[in-house]
C-alpha cells in the first residue's frame, strides 16, 4: 500500500520535517507533490522515531505547512543506467536536460556507490600522455588516479583541462573507442560548460562525453549529488563496459559550498571556515571512487577543478583536497599574468603515483632523473630570484646567474606551450635535457654520472645548435 | 524480554529508546543486516550507537542486538600476511565473498577457521600455568613462530592436553581449571578488547634504537625500540613515504601499517610492494612478518576510528610473544578527525577547532601503549608507535600536531620547502629532536664506537652554523662572505645533498647500514677538515672547490655498495693527494 503524507511540521531550509511517518527508512528517497501539481526530489536524511528531516533538491519555494502529499519511493537514490547516456546531458540529479527524452535504464545503481575493497585494487601504473611537457615530465598523470587542478578564479584551469581532456585520447593504443569522459559541472556559469561542451564538440567527441550540470543558479540541494551521479555513471562505464573514463570535476569549491550550506541548515556543528567536521570525509567518498578495479578492464580517472578563495592553499577545500588526492597540478598567477600558458607552478605540484610509471618500459629510463633534476635545479631559481631581490641581479655570483637564466628558458620554452601544441614525451625530456646542458655538469647532483654521460652532452649540442638557428632567424628578421 | 529496536538514524549514529540492556563499548549488531556497531553513550531515555558500517535503507524499528562484550578482536595464528580492515575483517576474504566492492553486513571471520596449523604443545597435565604463559608453537609464516599464551587474566592447572601436531584455530589445545574449580578451554586465539592495553609485568627503559637505514633518522634523530615518533607534515611533503621506507627497512621483528582514512591507492601499492620485496634477513617476502590494516578515507568512519586501537592491540599481542613489534599509523590525524566527527553528531561541546576535549587524552592513551616491557612470561619485547600526523594547511600549531609532540619523545617535522627542492627525506633538520638520544648513547658507544656520536655532534655543528649564514646570505648574498664562512656553506650542501638525502628508489640508498653512515660522515668530516687547513693557509676556496672533491663525495651514497665499506680509504687517501697538491702548488 503506497501512503501519501499530507502536510508538514517544519520548513527550514531546503529541510522539511514530517510527523507520524513510522516506515521510512535511512537515504530512502521521497516525492513531494505540491497543490499546484509541481513534483520535487527528496530524500530522508534523519530518523527520530516517527519524524522524520528530508531534504528537498529542488529547494522548498512555495511550500507551505499543508500544501503537500509527501510519499516515499522505498528505494535510495538511483542513477538509471544504460550505453546510452554516452553523449548525453543531464541536470544535477541525473534527469535528462537535452530534450532526447528518458534513458531505457540497464541497470539502476545508487549514487553512493560502494567502497572499492582495497585489496581488489590494482595499482594503477599505465601513464596517460597529456602531451603537455610539465604534466608528462614532472607530475605524469596516471591511468586510475585523481589529480586536481589547484587554480584561482580568472585564471586558465579551463583551458588546460580540455587540452588534456582532447589530448590524453589520442594516446589509447586500443583505439579511442575506449575512450570517454564524464563531465560535472557544479555551481559553474552556463558561458563555461557551454564552453566545455564547444571544446568536446571541436575536437569531435561530444558523442564519447556525458555531462552533468548544474548551473551556478541551479539547485545547491541538487549540487551535493551531482559529483555522485557523475562518479556513478563512470563506474558503470569503466567496470561494467570496460572504458578508460576520464572524469572531469569543475568547481569543487562550489560542492563544498554547497556541503556546507546543507549542512548548517541541518544545525550541525561547524568546523574550520564553518565547513561541515566531515568535509574529508565526504570529500573522500567521491575522489576514492577513482582507480583500477582487478578483473575489469576500464578505469576511472579523475581530473577535479578547484578555485582557491583568495588563492589561498590552506584554504579547507584544497587543504583536504590534497590530502586525499594523489598529487595536484597548482597553477599560478604570476605565470598566468606574464603570459605563460599553460601557467603550472612547478614546484609545489606534484603526482604521486607518478614514481611506478615512469622510467624504463614505461617512458624513457632518464625520466625520473630529469624530474628530479629541473625540480631541484628550479627551486634554487627560485632561491636566486629571492636573493636578486634584495641585492640586484649584477651582485649576484656566476652561478646564481646562470641559475636566473635557466628559469627564465624553463619558464618560456618548457613550462610554456600552445594550447594546440601536443608534445611527445621524447619531446618534453629532450626539451629539459637542453634546459639542464645551459647549467655546469657539477650542479646536476640528482643525476647519477651514468645517465648524464648518455644525455648532457648531446643536449648541449643540441642546444648550441638551436641557439645558433634562433639567433640567424633573429638576424634575418632583423635585416 | 521486548527486543531492543532503532528509534533513530542521523549518519553513522543509530539511538535506541528506552533501553536498559546496553553497557558503554558494547559491541552491537544493528538491524536485519546485522551491522556492527558500539555502544557510545548511555542514559535512561536513550542509547546512543555508533555503525561502523554505512547505514542507508536502515528503518527505525529494526532490531538491535548486544554481544554482552566490548568491541574485541581475535588473536590467533592467520593474523600475519594478512590484511584488515578497521575492525579486524579479513579485506582477501571479503573480497572472495562479495565481489571487489566492500558489502554490508559481511559476516566473515577474522581468522581462516579452516586452515590447519602445524602446532606444538609444549604443556601437559599437571602444570601449573598462569596469564601469559606459552603453552603452544606453531609456525605462522615461515619466519614468524606463533606463540600461543594464556589470556592474561587466567591461571590454574592443566587438566588436558591435546597432543601437538595439526589442529586448527577453534580446536582445544589445553584446559585449564583455574582457583575456583571452573575449567576454560583455550584453543589456539583468543578475544581482546581494543580499548584496553593488553597488561605487562614491567617496563623497561627504551635503550636499543630502532634502526632503520635511513641515514637523517639513525644518525640525526634515532627512535628507540619501544619509543613513539611523530611524522608531522602538510601534502606532498612525504609523510606515506616515509612511513613506507620505516615499514621496509626497520629492523623490528613485525611490522603493523595502519592505512587510517588514506588513499586506497597507496594500499594497493603497500601490498604490492611488500609481497615482491623481500626481507634482507630472512630471505622471505616482507609480508611474512606484516598485517597491514587498511580502512581507506571513503570506508565508514567509525571503523577508522576503531582501526588505530585494533592495530595497536594486534601489536600488543605479538609482543607478548616476545617479539619487537613496529607499527605505523598513517594518519593519526583522520583518526583524530573520525573523533570530531562522531563527537559532531553527539553534539558535545567542541574543544580547539571542533575537537572534542578529550582529544589530548585518547592521543595520551593511545601513544602510552608503545613501550619495551618484561612480559607476563618474563620474555622481553617492544611496541613501537609512529604516526604520522597531517595538519591542516600543514600549520604545526593546530591541536592534533601540539597534542601528539606531547606524548612522543621523537619528532621527525616535514618540511614544505624541502619537499617542493625534491629533497627527500624532507624532514627538516632544524625543527626535528629526539629524546632518546642520551638513552641511546650506550649502544652507539658499545656498537660503533664513541666516534659516531662525536662525528653527528660535528656534523650537527656544521648544520647550524650554516643555517646562521644563511640569513647573512638571504640579505647580501654569499660572494661576501670570507672563505672560512664560505666553506661552511659549501660543506653543509655537502653534508644536505650526499648524507641527509636519501633517494628511496636507489638500490644501493634506499637502505645504509649504520656502519656506513659513520664512514661517510667521517669522509665528510676528513674532507672539512683538509680544506679548513688550507683556507687557513690563504689559499682560496676557489682553487679548493675546482678539484671537484666536493661534487665526487656528494655521490658516494651512490658509488659506494653496502657491502664494500672498505672503498671509503680510497676516498680519504684521494682527499689527501688532491690536497698536499694545492698545498705543494
Amino acid at each position: 500500500m503506497i501512503l501519501d503524507y499530507v502536510g508538514v511540521k517544519e520548513i527550514n531550509g531546503s529541510f522539511l520535517v514530517l510527523d507520524h511517518v513510522p516506515n521510512a527508512s535511512s537515504e530512502e528517497m521521497v516525492s513531494i507533490r505540491l497543490e499546484s501539481g509541481e513534483v520535487r526530489q527528496g530524500r530522508v536524511v534523519q530518523i527520530e522515531g516517527d519524524r522524520v528531516f528530508i531534504q528537498v533538491f529542488e529547494g522548498t519555494n512555495n511550500v507551505s505547512l499543508d500544501n503537500t502529499e509527501t510519499r516515499l519511493l522505498a528505494h535510495p537514490m538511483e542513477l538509471p543506467l544504460s550505453p546510452e547516456i554516452l553523449g548525453r546531458v543531464f541536470n544535477g540529479v541525473g534527469q535528462p536536460i537535452d530534450g532526447l527524452g528518458d534513458i531505457f535504464p540497464v541497470k539502476r545503481a545508487d549514487i553512493n556507490g560502494t567502497p572499492i575493497n582495497p585489496v581488489s585494487r590494482v595499482y594503477p601504473k599505465n601513464y596517460i600522455n597529456t602531451g603537455i611537457s610539465t604534466i608528462d615530465t614532472l607530475m605524469t598523470l596516471i591511468r586510475g588516479q585523481k589529480l586536481p587542478i589547484f587554480s584561482g578564479d580568472g585564471m586558465k584551469h579551463n583551458e588546460l583541462a580540455v587540452q588534456i581532456a582532447r589530448q590524453a585520447k589520442i594516446v589509447d593504443k586500443n583505439g579511442s573507442n575506449n575512450f570517454c569522459i564524464v563531465f560535472a559541472a557544479m555551481g559553474v556559469k552556463y558561458d563555461v560548460a557551454e564552453y566545455f561542451r564547444k571544446s568536446f564538440e571541436s575536437s569531435g567527441v561530444l558523442g564519447r562525453v556525458v555531462m552533468f550540470l548544474n548551473l551556478a543558479n541551479d539547485p545547491i540541494s541538487e549540487r551535493v549529488l551531482t559529483p555522485r551521479c557523475a562518479l556513478t555513471a563512470a563506474e558503470y562505464l569503466a567496470f561494467d563496459l570496460g572504458m578508460h573514463v576520464l572524469v572531469i570535476m569543475t568547481d569543487m569549491t562550489s560542492y563544498c559550498e554547497a556541503l556546507r550550506e546543507t549542512s548548517s541548515s541541518k544545525g550541525e556543528i561547524p568546523g574550520r571556515k564553518g565547513y561541515p567536521g566531515y568535509l574529508y570525509s565526504d570529500l573522500a567518498s567521491l575522489y576514492e571512487r577513482a582507480g583500477i578495479v582487478r578483473g575489469k578492464s576500464g578505469s576511472v580517472t579523475q581530473i577535479p577543478i578547484l578555485t582557491m578563495p583568495n588563492d589561498d592553499l590552506t584554504h579547507p577545500v584544497p587543504d583536504l583536497t590534497g590530502y586525499i588526492t594523489e598529487g595536484q597540478i597548482q597553477l599560478d598567477r604570476g605565470l598566468d599574468a606574464s603570459g605563460v600558458y599553460p601557467p603550472i607552478s612547478v614546484l609545489p605540484s606534484l603526482s604521486r603515483l607518478m614514481k611506478d610509471g615512469i622510467g624504463e618500459g614505461f617512458t624513457r629510463e632518464d625520466h625520473s632523473a630529469v624530474s628530479n633534476q629541473l625540480f631541484a635545479a628550479y627551486s634554487k631559481v627560485m632561491d636566486a630570484r629571492s636573493l636578486a631581490s634584495v641585492i640586484g641581479e649584477e651582485e649576484l655570483s656566476p652561478i646564481d646567474q646562470q641559475y636566473l637564466a635557466f628559469g627564465r628558458l624553463f619558464e618560456s620554452r618548457f613550462v610554456n606551450q600552445g594550447f594546440n601544441e601536443n608534445r611527445t614525451i621524447e619531446e618534453s625530456l629532450d626539451l629539459g635535457w637542453e634546459l639542464l646542458s645551459t647549467l655546469p655538469r657539477g650542479e646536476l647532483d640528482r643525476v647519477d654520472d651514468a645517465i648524464l654521460d648518455k644525455y648532457y652532452e648531446p643536449a648541449k649540442a643540441r642546444a648550441a645548435a638551436r641557439a645558433k638557428a634562433d639567433k640567424q632567424s633573429a638576424d634575418a628578421a632583423l635585416q | 524480554m521486548t527486543q531492543d529496536c532503532i528509534y533513530g538514524i542521523n549518519g553513522p549514529v543509530i539511538t535506541v529508546k528506552e533501553s536498559h540492556s546496553f553497557s558503554m563499548m558494547e559491541m552491537v549488531y544493528v538491524g536485519r543486516e546485522h551491522l556492527v556497531g558500539e555502544v557510545i553513550g548511555v542514559n535512561d531515555h536513550f542509547t546512543t550507537i555508533q555503525c561502523y558500517e554505512e547505514t542507508t535503507g536502515l528503518k527505525p524499528g529494526e532490531p538491535v542486538e548486544g554481544t554482552g562484550a566490548p568491541m574485541n578482536v581475535t588473536l590467533g595464528p592467520g593474523i600475519l600476511d594478512n590484511i584488515f580492515d578497521g575492525i579486524e575483517r579479513p579485506l582477501k576474504a571479503i573480497a572472495e565473498a562479495s565481489g571487489s566492492f566492500i558489502a554490508r553486513g559481511s559476516n566473515v571471520s577474522a581468522l581462516n577457521e579452516d586452515r590447519v596449523w602445524d602446532v606444538t604443545v609444549t604443556r601437559k597435565i599437571g602444570d601449573e600455568l598462569s596469564g601469559g604463559d606459552i603453552y603452544a608453537t606453531c609456525p605462522e609464516t615461515q619466519i614468524i613462530e606463533h606463540r600461543s599464551m594464556v589470556p592474561p587474566n587466567l591461571s590454574g592447572k592443566v587438566t588436558f592436553a591435546a597432543p601437538s601436531g595439526p589442529h586448527k584455530v577453534n580446536d582445544t589445545i589445553l584446559e585449564i581449571l583455574d582457583g575456583n574449580g571452573v575449567t576454560h578451554k583455550l584453543t589456539l586465539c583468543q578475544k581482546w578488547p581494543i580499548k584496553q592495553p593488553r597488561p605487562v609485568k614491567k617496563h623497561l627503559p627504551s635503550q636499543i634504537p630502532l634502526v632503520t637505514g635511513q641515514r637523517i633518522v639513525d644518525t640525526m634523530f634515532p627512535l628507540a625500540k619501544g619509543g613513539a615518533a611523530a611524522i608531522p607534515g602538510g601534502f606532498g611533503t612525504g609523510k606515506t613515504m616515509m612511513q613506507h621506507q620505516l615499514a621496509k627497512w626497520c629492523d623490528a621483528d613485525i611490522i603493523i601499517y595502519v592505512g587510517c582514512g588514506e588513499r586506497g591507492n597507496e594500499m594497493s601499492q603497500v601490498l604490492e610492494e611488500f609481497s615482491e620485496l623481500i626481507d634482507p634477513k630472512s630471505g622471505r617476502p616482507m609480508t611474512d612478518r606484516t598485517v597491514l590494516i587498511a580502512n581507506t578515507s571513503n570506508m565508514p568512519v567509525a571503523a577508522r576510528e576503531a582501526s588505530i586501537y585494533t592495530g595497536v592491540t594486534l601489536a600488543e599481542y605479538y609482543r607478548d610473544m616476545g617479539y619487537h613489534v613496529a607499527m605505523m599509523a598513517d594518519s593519526t590525524s583522520r583518526w583524530a578527525e573520525a573523533l570530531r566527527e562522531i563527537s559532531g553528531r553527539l553534539e558535545e561541546m567542541p574543544a580547539e577547532e571542533g575537537f572534542p576535549a578529550y582529544l589530548p587524552s585518547r592521543l595520551a592513551q593511545f601513544y602510552e601503549r608503545a613501550g619495551m616491557v618484561e612480559n607476563l612470561n618474563g620474555s622481553d619485547g617492544s611496541v613501537t608507535l609512529i604516526g604520522a600526523v597531517s595538519p591542516a594547511g600543514g600549520d604545526f600549531s593546530e591541536p592534533v600536531t601540539q597534542n601528539t609532540k606531547r606524548f612522543t619523545r621523537c619528532f621527525w617535522a616535514l618540511d614544505k620547502s624541502l619537499a617542493y627542492a625534491r629533497h627527500y627525506p624532507a624532514i627538516n633538520w632544524m625543527d626535528s629532536y629526539s629524546e632518546y638520544l642520551p638513552d641511546l648513547t650506550d649502544w652507539y658507544n658499545q656498537n660503533l664506537g664513541e666516534e659516531f656520536l662525536e662525528y653527528r655532534s660535528q656534523i650537527n655543528q656544521i648544520l647550524q652554523e650554516e643555517n646562521k649564514l644563511m640569513e647573512i646570505v638571504k640579505l647580501i648574498g654569499a660572494d661576501v662572505l670570507p672563505d672560512d664562512q664560505k666553506l661552511v656553506i659549501e660543506i653543509a650542501r655537502v653534508v644536505r645533498v650526499g648524507f641527509l638525502q636519501q633517494n628511496a628508489f636507489h638500490q644501493e640508498d634506499t637502505f645504509v647500514p649504520m656502519e656506513k653512515q659513520k664512514r661517510m660522515m667521517r669522509t665528510i668530516l676528513h674532507l672539512y677538515a683538509r680544506a679548513k687547513q688550507l683556507v687557513a693557509a690563504s689559499i682560496p676556496i676557489s682553487t679548493i672547490l675546482a678539484t671537484g672533491l666536493f661534487d665526487k663525495i656528494v655521490k658516494m651514497k651512490y658509488d659506494v655498495p653496502n657491502n664494500q665499506l672498505e672503498k671509503f680509504d680510497a676516498y680519504i687517501q684521494e682527499i689527501d693527494t688532491a690536497m698536499d697538491a694545492i698545498v705543494q702548488a
